[in-house]
C-alpha cells in the first residue's frame, strides 16, 4: 500500500532540523528525518523513503545476512537449518499478552497521554 | 540500485522459485493473503504468479487506502476545496478518483485549483509559499504515511501557518485485518504481511493472528526475492504446522517498530470511533482523526463538510474480492461495465487495487489461458 | 482524435491513424503532418518548446517512411512573453532545422491576452517525400516480425518532470530531444524491404506505442524488459514516483518493426550510425494474446502493459 524506496544520505542540510539530501541512483531529493529522531542517520546511511520522509534506516548486516539465506535456498539440507533458525532470535520469548487490534491501536493514543 | 537490485536476482528468484515448489504440497491448496497493495502491484509487475505453483493462490488484501476510501470523502475533500482562494493539495494516486460530482482532476478542469503533491511536506510549503491562500492537504494512507502527516502538522502548529490543514482519511491496518477474518466465508492459509507499514508499527501487532487465529504472519519486502522469501518462510511454517509472526524485511523493519513515528501520530491523531471502507463497510476504531489540539490544522472542524454518503451499486461484488472470496474476474461488473478507465467499484480505482492490477496486468492474458483451455 | 475527430473531419485519411497522413498531389505521393507544443517549462536540460516543435514533426514524418521536405510555424504568443525568450527559441528552432536539414517555408504569429498560453505554444507542419522503398504499414505486421528500439526510454519526460520542480527532484538529466531521420535513413538504407512499420513513442511512451501498434495489426507485441535501455536517473525516479518507465515520453527515440530476415541487418545499421550504438532488439510480434503487448520481466514472468491514458501522476502508494 505504501510505495517506499531505498535511498542514501548525502547531505545533512547545516541549520535546518532534521532535514536531510538522499540520492535515489543519481535522482536527488529533500527528505524529512524527523521519523528517526531516536536514531538520526549520518551522510552515507541507507533509508527508505515514503512520501519525502526517511521511514526506517536500512541495516547492511540484516540485508547481508537475507542474501546468504537466499543464496543458501538451493542447498537444501543446510538451507533447512539456516531458514528455520531465521526470524526466530527476536520473539523467541512471546509477550503474554495477546495484542488485540483495538488494544493496540488505543495504545498509541494511551502513550501520549502517558508522554 | 542498491538494495533494490540485489533482490532482483534472476538467479536467486529461480532458486527461491525452485524452493517453493518443493515445499508446497502438491496435495493441497494454499490461499495466502497479501495484505499490503504494494505487494499486489509488485507480484503482478515482477510477473510473479506466473512462477509460482498452480496451487499457491495469492489472495489480494484491503491494503489499499485508495481503493477502501469511501467515495463520499472525496466529494467531502473537493467541495472543501473548491471555495475560492483554496487549494486542494492531494497525491497523485486520488486523482482521478472518481467522487459522485467527479475526480480531483475534473475539478482542476473545472477551475478548482487542484494540486499534486509528493509529500506533506510540500503541501505545507505551499502554504508557506502562497500566505494569502488556504490550502488543504487531502490525506490518504495507512500508518506509513500518517506519521509524515502527522509531523507536517506538528511543523505547521510549531510555525504556526494558519492558511495549512488536513483532511484526514488515514486508516489503520489491524481492523481491516479482523474484519476480513471475521468474516465467515473466508479461507485463508497465512499472511504476507505488509513490510512498510510495520516499519512504523512493527511486528507484534499482528502477533493475535497468530495466537488465537492460528495462521502464519511474515511481514514481507517488497522486491521479488522478498515476497519469495516471505512465501518460503510462510510454507516451512505450515509444513511444521506452525503460526507464528515472523520478519522476512528485517533490514528495513524493527521488530518493535518506530517510537518516533508512533509519537507523532499520538501527537496529532485519535482513533475515530468508526469509519466507513470502502467495499468493508464500517469498521470500528478503524481511521484516525486529527487532535483537538490541533483543530485549526483540522479541515473537518475548520470548514463545514457536507458528509456525503454514496452506496456503491449493489452489482459490485467488492466486499467479496476484498475478503478473497472472488477472484477479481468472478465478479460480474470485471472488466465489463467496471474498467480502470471507468472504475464502478473500489478496487477498479487504483493501480494497485486488486482488479485494475488484475485488469492491467492478467486480465487478456487469462483470456488467452481460457481460449487455450477450452481448445 | 479517434472519437470524435476521424469520423468527423478525416474522411480522406486512409487506414489506420499514422504519425503523417499519405496524400496524392497530381500523382506524386506526399506525407504531410502537424503537431502542436504545449511545454512547461519552455526551457528544460537538453532542449526547448522551439526545438521540440522542430524535432517532433520531422520525426512525425520520419517515421512514416518520409523525407521532410518543408515546414510551417505558428506561434500563439502571451502578452508580455520576453523578447529574449523568445529569441531563444527562435535560435533553438534555427539550429534544430539545421540539423534536420530542412527549411521552414510559411509561418503565422497570433497573440493572446496574458494568463492565456503559458509563454507560448507553438504549432509546425510538415511534408516530406517518401524514402525509396520504404512501406509503413501496420496491417503488413507478422508474427515473428523483430521489435527495434533506437535507444534509452524516458529521458524526455523524466527531464520534463524533474524541470517543473514541483516534485522537488534533481538529477544530471537532459532530454533526449533529437532529429531520428538520419537513423531512419539509415536503418531504410540497409534494411528497406523488410522494414514494417515505425512510431515514434512521444507521449504515453513505449508501452502507448506498442499498444497502438498490437491494435492496429491486431497482433501480440512481446518485449523483453531486459533489452529495454533505461538510464539510472529515469530508473530511480520512475521507482520514487511509481512510474513505469514505459510510459514516459521520448523525443528522439523510435521504434521500428522488422521482418526476421532483416533484423540483425537493421539492428547493425542503427548501432553504425551516429547516435544508434544504444538500439537494442526488444521483442517480436506474436499471434496471442491479441492487440496486446506483454512485457517478459527479467525473472521469468510476464505481465501485460496498457496504453497510459492522460498523463503518468506519481504515486505514494
Amino acid at each position: 500500500m505504501c510505495l517506499a524506496i531505498p535511498g542514501r544520505v548525502v547531505e545533512l542540510a547545516a541549520g535546518q532540523n532534521q532535514v536531510g539530501v538522499v540520492d535515489v541512483a543519481g535522482v536527488r531529493r529533500k527528505v524529512q528525518l524527523g521519523l528517526l529522531a531516536d536514531d538520526m542517520p549520518e551522510t552515507g546511511d541507507w533509508v527508505l523513503i515514503h512520501v519525502g520522509f526517511a521511514m526506517s534506516k536500512i541495516s547492511e548486516a540484516q540485508a547481508t545476512e537475507q542474501m546468504h539465506l537466499l543464496s543458501m535456498l538451493g542447498e537444501r539440507e543446510l538451507a533447512m537449518e539456516e531458514v528455520r533458525g531465521y526470524g526466530q532470535d527476536e520473539h523467541a520469548t512471546p509477550t503474554a499478552a495477546t495484542v488485540t487490534p483495538a488494544v493496540n491501536s488505543a495504545g498509541i493514543s494511551k502513550r501520549a497521554t502517558e508522554n | 540500485m542498491r538494495y533494490v537490485d540485489e533482490f532482483r536476482d534472476p538467479e536467486l528468484i529461480t532458486k527461491a522459485a525452485e524452493e517453493i515448489r518443493r515445499l508446497a504440497d502438491p496435495a493441497r491448496h494454499y490461499r495466502i493473503m497479501e495484505v499490503c497493495g504494494g505487494h499486489t502491484h509488485a507480484i503482478y509487475r515482477f510477473g510473479l504468479k506466473d512462477i509460482l505453483p498452480e496451487n499457491i493462490d495469492l489472495i489480494h488484501g484491503p491494503g489499499c487506502p485508495v481503493c477502501v476510501l469511501p467515495m463520499g470523502r472525496i466529494d467531502d475533500g473537493l467541495s472543501i476545496a473548491k471555495e475560492s482562494n483554496r487549494i486542494f493539495a492531494a497525491f497523485g494516486d486520488m486523482m482521478r478518483v472518481p467522487g459522485a460530482h467527479g475526480s480531483p482532476l475534473e475539478h482542476k478542469a473545472r477551475g478548482v485549483d487542484v494540486r499534486i503533491v509528493y509529500s506533506p511536506a510540500d503541501a505545507l510549503q505551499m502554504a508557506r509559499k502562497n500566505p494569502d491562500k488556504e490550502v488543504i492537504f487531502f490525506a490518504i494512507g495507512f500508518e506509513t504515511t500518517a506519521p509524515s502527516t502527522a509531523l507536517t502538522l506538528m511543523a505547521a502548529k510549531a510555525e504556526d501557518i494558519r492558511n495549512f490543514s488536513v483532511f484526514c482519511n488515514h486508516v489503520t491496518i489491524i481492523p481491516a485485518i479482523r474484519a476480513i477474518l471475521d468474516s465467515p466465508d473466508m479461507r485463508l492459509d497465512g499472511f504476507i504481511g505488509p513490510g512498510h507499514v510495520s516499519t512504523v508499527i512493527g511486528c507484534r501487532p499482528y502477533e493475535w493472528i497468530a495466537k488465537t487465529e492460528g495462521k502464519p504472519v511474515v511481514t514481507s519486502g517488497f522486491e521479488p526475492l522478498d515476497l519469495l522469501q516471505s512465501i518460503v518462510m510462510l510454507l516451512r511454517q505450515l509444513e511444521s504446522g506452525q503460526a507464528k509472526v515472523e520478519n522476512q524485511y528485517k533490514r528495513v523493519v524493527p521488530w518493535e517498530g518506530n517510537r518516533a513515528a508512533l509519537q507523532a501520530m499520538a501527537e496529532t491523531m485519535e482513533l475515530r470511533p468508526y469509519f466507513e471502507w470502502r467495499g468493508l463497510g464500517f469498521i470500528s476504531q478503524s481511521a484516525l482523526r486529527i487532535r483537538e489540539k490541533y483543530s485549526h490544522w483540522d479541515a473537518e472542524r475548520r470548514y463545514p463538510v457536507p458528509e456525503t454518503r454514496v452506496t456503491d451499486p449493489k452489482s459490485a461484488q467488492c466486499g467479496e474480492v476484498l475478503k478473497g472470496v472472488l477472484k477479481p474476474h468472478q465478479c460480474k461488473l470485471f472488466g465489463k461495465e467496471c474498467t480502470p478507465e471507468h472504475p464502478i467499484g473500489a478496487l477498479m480505482v487504483s493501480a494497485e487495487g486488486s482488479c485494475a492490477a488484475y485488469y492491467n496486468y492478467e486480465h487478456r492474458k487469462s483470456l488467452v489461458t481460457e481460449i487455450a483451455s477450452v481448445a | 482524435m479517434e472519437g470524435l475527430f476521424a469520423p468527423f473531419l478525416l474522411s480522406g485519411a486512409e487506414g489506420q491513424l499514422a504519425d503523417a497522413a499519405r496524400v496524392e498531389v497530381n500523382g506524386t505521393p506526399i506525407a504531410f503532418t502537424t503537431d502542436s507544443f504545449v511545454v512547461r517549462p519552455l526551457q528544460f536540460p537538453g532542449g526547448s518548446i522551439g526545438e521540440l516543435a522542430i524535432n517532433g514533426t520531422v520525426n512525425d514524418l520520419a517515421v512514416s517512411g518520409a523525407r521532410p521536405a518543408a515546414l510551417a510555424v505558428t506561434f500563439v504568443l502571451e502578452e508580455g512573453l520576453s523578447s529574449s525568450v523568445l529569441e531563444a527559441e527562435v535560435r533553438a528552432m534555427r539550429k534544430a532545422l539545421a540539423r534536420a536539414g530542412v527549411p521552414i517555408v510559411a509561418g503565422d504569429t497570433k497573440v493572446v491576452e496574458r494568463g492565456k498560453a503559458d509563454g507560448m505554444y507553438i504549432t509546425t507542419a510538415g511534408i516530406g517525400t517518401p524514402i525509396p522503398g520504404v512501406q509503413i504499414d501496420a496491417r503488413n505486421v507478422r508474427p515473428g516480425d523483430k521489435v527495434l528500439l533506437s535507444g534509452p526510454v524516458g529521458d524526455h519526460g523524466i527531464t520534463i518532470l524533474l524541470a517543473r520542480e514541483e516534485l522537488d527532484l534533481e538529477a544530471d538529466l537532459t532530454s533526449d530531444t533529437r532529429p531520428v531521420l538520419p537513423l531512419v535513413e539509415a536503418l531504410a538504407a540497409e534494411a528497406a524491404p523488410g522494414l514494417v512499420w515505425m512510431r515514434d513513442p512521444t507521449r504515453g511512451g513505449v508501452a502507448t506505442a506498442l499498444n497502438e501498434l498490437a491494435r492496429d495489426c491486431g497482433l501480440c507485441a512481446e518485449i523483453s524488459e531486459e533489452e529495454i535501455m533505461i538510464r539510472d536517473e529515469v530508473r530511480g525516479a520512475c521507482e520514487l514516483l511509481g512510474l513505469d518507465p514505459l510510459h514516459i515520453a521520448n523525443e528522439g527515440q523510435f521504434l521500428a518493426v522488422v521482418s526476421p530476415e532483416y533484423a540483425q541487418i537493421a539492428l547493425n545499421a542503427l548501432q553504425l550510425a551516429e547516435g544508434g550504438k544504444d538500439a537494442r532488439m526488444i521483442g517480436e510480434i506474436c499471434e496471442q494474446p491479441a492487440s496486446t503487448v506483454v512485457v517478459h520481466t527479467r525473472y521469468r514472468g510476464s505481465r501485460i502493459v496498457d496504453m497510459l491514458v492522460g498523463d503518468p501522476l506519481p504515486r505514494i502508494c
